[in-house]
């Protein structure tokens, strides 16, 4: 009869253990251990379900465990950033933040700020399009853009909440082609929905959201897409460029990850460790796939000084619009 | 004939006892987060998202429109029985709703709730299957100057609540619409009385100012009252069923609610707060006891209770046909149609049809199991009240407090919640009502967007008011609204003077 002393026993089940987590997952991070995401948004919204999307994926290959998403709503993303400089976390703690809070803390004023965390990783990008009723009279870029400097107010954009991408998209486009962006007649809706309901009925001469958002829409012609804001264009989809349509101008949706400023050197490699490890992974792609997002993954460098150019940008054409001074 | 037998191939989908599992684990579970303030349909769904990502997409759905159907159950019943409202569309059920459970009659109450609800949410799920794309036309044709022209329609329900003095009913009101004025100005960006707070930014929450001032403050003042005078003893006696006279003044309410809530459901910025007050108003309006309204009226609570579950139905309308989410819940289950790779849409009914069919007949055989579930849970609900005062007030209380924190995990919430409840404390002793508040809170900020809106498309014209066919209808319905009942007052006052 083989007998087992308790080490041996110990060392024989943790090495069984070990050999069956190896199989599970063939990459070689290690585990992060009780991680918390924050998504300063309601539930449902972008920043949750980026949230969520990697909860599943760092969960079930094995990347991290006990994760927790945690949403903190209002002020354009503002409070939930401000309790995320504010706490003091004992978990390993990640920021989803993005575009929209980059416009948010200008418009809001607000007295946290980006500086004061520190960015891990660009995770996704979402192509704006520019969208008319199928009985619009404007066929192409070029008209919607000689319509608008015949008379920029005569054009009515409908769009997300101010200070956002779709904002700062028609700010920029209107610079761009040389018409005043503090003249032109943006009108603000609470959300894509409100947005697609405003275009689809006519209302607004043009719709401004992301991709998706119009996407079944247009595959059934019901909308008519003149541009799409990426630098190229998006697979399968037959959407011009603003480039090509003659407006020079490239601009997404992008979102993001970042860290407490008081996390360790060593945590800090481990969970950009742990991201490269997840946008490798065959289920991140398909997530990216099935919900429509574009990789535009950056590691925490690349990140940084991508976050500095876009703060500048965004800052500028809210002042150019006449947001702020 | 096309639509029947897809239908029927939906209810083969739907009646599997797997399928019929998960539409019951979604309207318990439904009923349960809609008598929680706080807790909402919308973030019930968001949560379990991750957790049905490998679950077959139609199971999910079905569960997830069993819990977007039983929250608007759920939700009457803390409103009738404790004066908390749940969710914002069961705010004006409460303002009979529980005055028919002071008197005894909360069984009543919450049995005209529930059949209400079946009928009207079967009625409108009917609507849905046969004439959803002919609403969504309809829908789309209201812009921003018609939302406004239906805006200041449903303010006119102020006239139904004012109360007995006008000038306190209106500085009710305008609280309210001052207290809309809280948060950034969507159009400009510039904050508004935020005090430099920035979890005011977003403006005050609905549920929390109805929760303060009808739940803290009625249980502050009727405990101040409490050493001084006699309890008043809520009457538990008596038949907990309808009578004879309930059925025949709950039924042409019921009716009624329902073609009020399917439309306004469907249309992109209707919410379900405006179909409630317009049905209140209707049946004020029609009914031959309005005296009893604010008193505990049936027709107060069969009316709006059938409108918020018809809207239910109707905001499923442009969401599976367009794909265009018309409410918070909508949205979450374009984004959960989303993580499921499926595009709602014209595409939808043809791609993935027994997924939206199986759906549809989700919704009839749902709305069985929550009559099922809440009608004989009436009569258990009502011994609540029979809880002695003291431990009542304070479980109101704790309730109250426990669901505005839920809202959005922030204490600031709990501040606004106790001020606004110390001001309802305020307003009852100096007997100001407190439903033109909620009226001027829910419909003020809307009114704003929607009039800056139209001007803004217009460039500055205002005429697009009354040359918009529609909203010229709506104006003028208004205006009959206020004047007639004046007019007819002072036709009555002279009659009896002379």
């Amino acid at each position: 009869m083989i007998t087992m002393d308790r080490r041996q026993f110990s060392f024989l089940t943790t090495a069984a253990i070990a050999s069956l987590t190896v199989g599970a997952s063939p990459l070689l991070a290690e585990e992060v251990k009780g991680l918390e995401l924050l998504a300063p948004s309601a539930p449902g919204s972008g920043y949750d379900q980026l949230a969520r999307s990697m909860q599943a994926v760092l969960q079930e290959k094995k990347l991290a465990s006990g994760i927790q998403v945690q949403n903190v709503a209002g002020g354009g993303g503002t409070v939930g950033l401000s309790q995320f400089i504010t706490s003091r976390k004992r978990a390993p703690s990640i920021l989803v933040f993005g575009f929209a809070l980059v416009g948010g803390i200008i418009t809001t004023k607000s007295a946290v700020n980006l500086d004061q965390v520190v960015p891990l990783a660009r995770l996704m990008g979402e192509a704006n399009v520019i969208v008319v009723p199928e009985s619009s009279d404007i066929k192409t870029l070029a008209d919607l853009i000689a319509k608008l400097k015949a008379n920029p107010q005569a054009v009515s954009w409908a769009g997300g909440s101010i200070g956002g991408i779709d904002h700062v998209m028609v700010g920029l486009i209107a610079k761009a082609v040389g018409v005043d962006p503090t003249k032109v007649n943006y009108v603000v809706h609470a959300g894509g929905g409100e947005v697609l309901a405003s275009t689809l009925g006519g209302h607004a001469t043009v719709g401004i959201s992301g991709f998706e958002e119009f996407r079944s829409q247009i595959e059934a012609g019901k909308l008519r897409a003149l541009a799409i804001s990426s630098g190229e264009r998006m697979p399968d989809v037959k959407v011009p460029t603003l480039k090509e349509g003659g407006v020079d101008l490239a601009i997404m949706n992008w979102r993001g990850l970042a860290v407490h400023a008081s996390t360790s050197e060593d945590e800090k490699k481990a969970l950009t460790e742990m991201i490269a490890a997840m946008v490798k992974t065959q289920e991140w792609k398909a997530v990216l796939q099935k919900r429509g997002w574009i990789d535009t993954y950056l590691p925490p460098a690349e990140f940084a000084s991508f976050l500095k150019q876009e703060q500048v940008r965004v800052a500028t054409a809210l002042k150019d619009v006449g947001l702020t001074q | 004939m096309d639509t029947l037998s897809a239908l029927l191939h939906g209810f083969t989908v739907a009646l599997t006892p797997y399928n019929l599992m998960w539409s019951a684990i979604g309207v318990t579970l439904g009923t349960a987060i809609g008598v929680l303030p706080g807790i909402g349909p919308a973030l019930t769904v968001a949560l379990l998202l991750p957790v049905t990502y490998n679950l077959d997409p139609t199971s999910a759905f079905i569960m997830f429109a069993g819990i977007f159907y039983g929250a608007m159950y759920g939700g009457s019943t803390t409103s009738i029985l404790l004066n908390t409202p749940g969710e914002s569309a069961s705010i004006v059920t409460a303002l009979d709703g529980h005055a028919m459970a002071r008197k005894g009659r909360g069984a009543q109450a919450l049995a005209t709730a529930a059949i209400g609800s079946f009928v009207a949410g079967t009625i409108a799920t009917v609507a849905l299957t046969f004439v959803a794309p002919l609403m969504v036309r309809i829908a789309l044709a209201f812009g921003p100057a018609e939302y406004f022209a239906l805006m200041v329609l449903s303010l006119t329900t102020v006239t139904a609540v004012l109360g007995d003095s006008l000038p306190r009913g209106l500085a009710s009101l305008f609280f309210g619409l001052a207290l809309g004025l809280v948060g950034i100005d969507l159009q400009t960006g510039q904050a508004r009385f935020s005090l430099g707070v920035p979890e005011l930014l977003d403006g005050i929450d609905v549920v929390v100012v109805a929760v303060g001032l009808f739940a803290v403050g009625e249980t502050l003042y009727n405990a101040a009252r409490h050493r001084y005078e006699p309890e008043e003893m809520y009457d538990l006696k008596g038949s907990k069923w309808m009578s004879k006279e309930d059925w025949a003044r709950s039924w042409k309410p019921w009716l009624r609610g329902t073609l009020i809530g399917f439309p306004i459901g469907a249309l992109p910025a209707g919410g379900s707060e405006i179909p409630t007050f317009l049905s209140y108003l209707t049946e004020k309006r029609l009914s031959k006891h309005p005296e009893e309204f604010g008193h505990g009226a049936i027709e107060a609570v069969a009316g709006p209770e059938a409108a918020n579950n018809a809207s239910a139905a109707g905001v499923l309308a442009p969401l599976l046909s367009l794909g265009l989410p018309t409410s918070a819940t909508a949205a979450i289950m374009l984004a959960a149609f989303q993580q499921y790779g499926l595009q709602p849409g014209p595409l939808l009914f043809e791609n993935n049809s027994s997924l939206v069919w199986g759906l549809i007949a989700s919704l009839y055989i749902g709305n069985v199991l929550l009559l099922v579930l809440n009608l004989p849970m009436a009569g258990v609900w009502v011994k609540l009240l029979a809880i002695p005062r003291p431990w009542l007030y304070a479980g109101i209380l704790i309730f109250a407090t426990m669901g505005a924190y839920t809202l959005n995990n922030n204490l600031v919430d709990l501040v606004i919640l106790w001020v606004i409840g110390l001001i309802g404390f305020g307003m009852r002793v100096l007997d100001i009502p407190v439903a033109p508040c909620i009226v001027g809170l829910i419909l003020g900020p809307m009114a704003e967007q929607q009039f800056r809106r139209a001007l803004a498309i217009s460039q500055g014209d205002l005429s697009v008011f009354v040359t918009h066919p529609i909203s010229l209808g709506l104006l003028l319905t208004g205006l009959l609204l206020v004047v007639v009942p004046v007019l007819l007052r002072r036709r009555r006052a002279k009659y009896t003077t002379a």
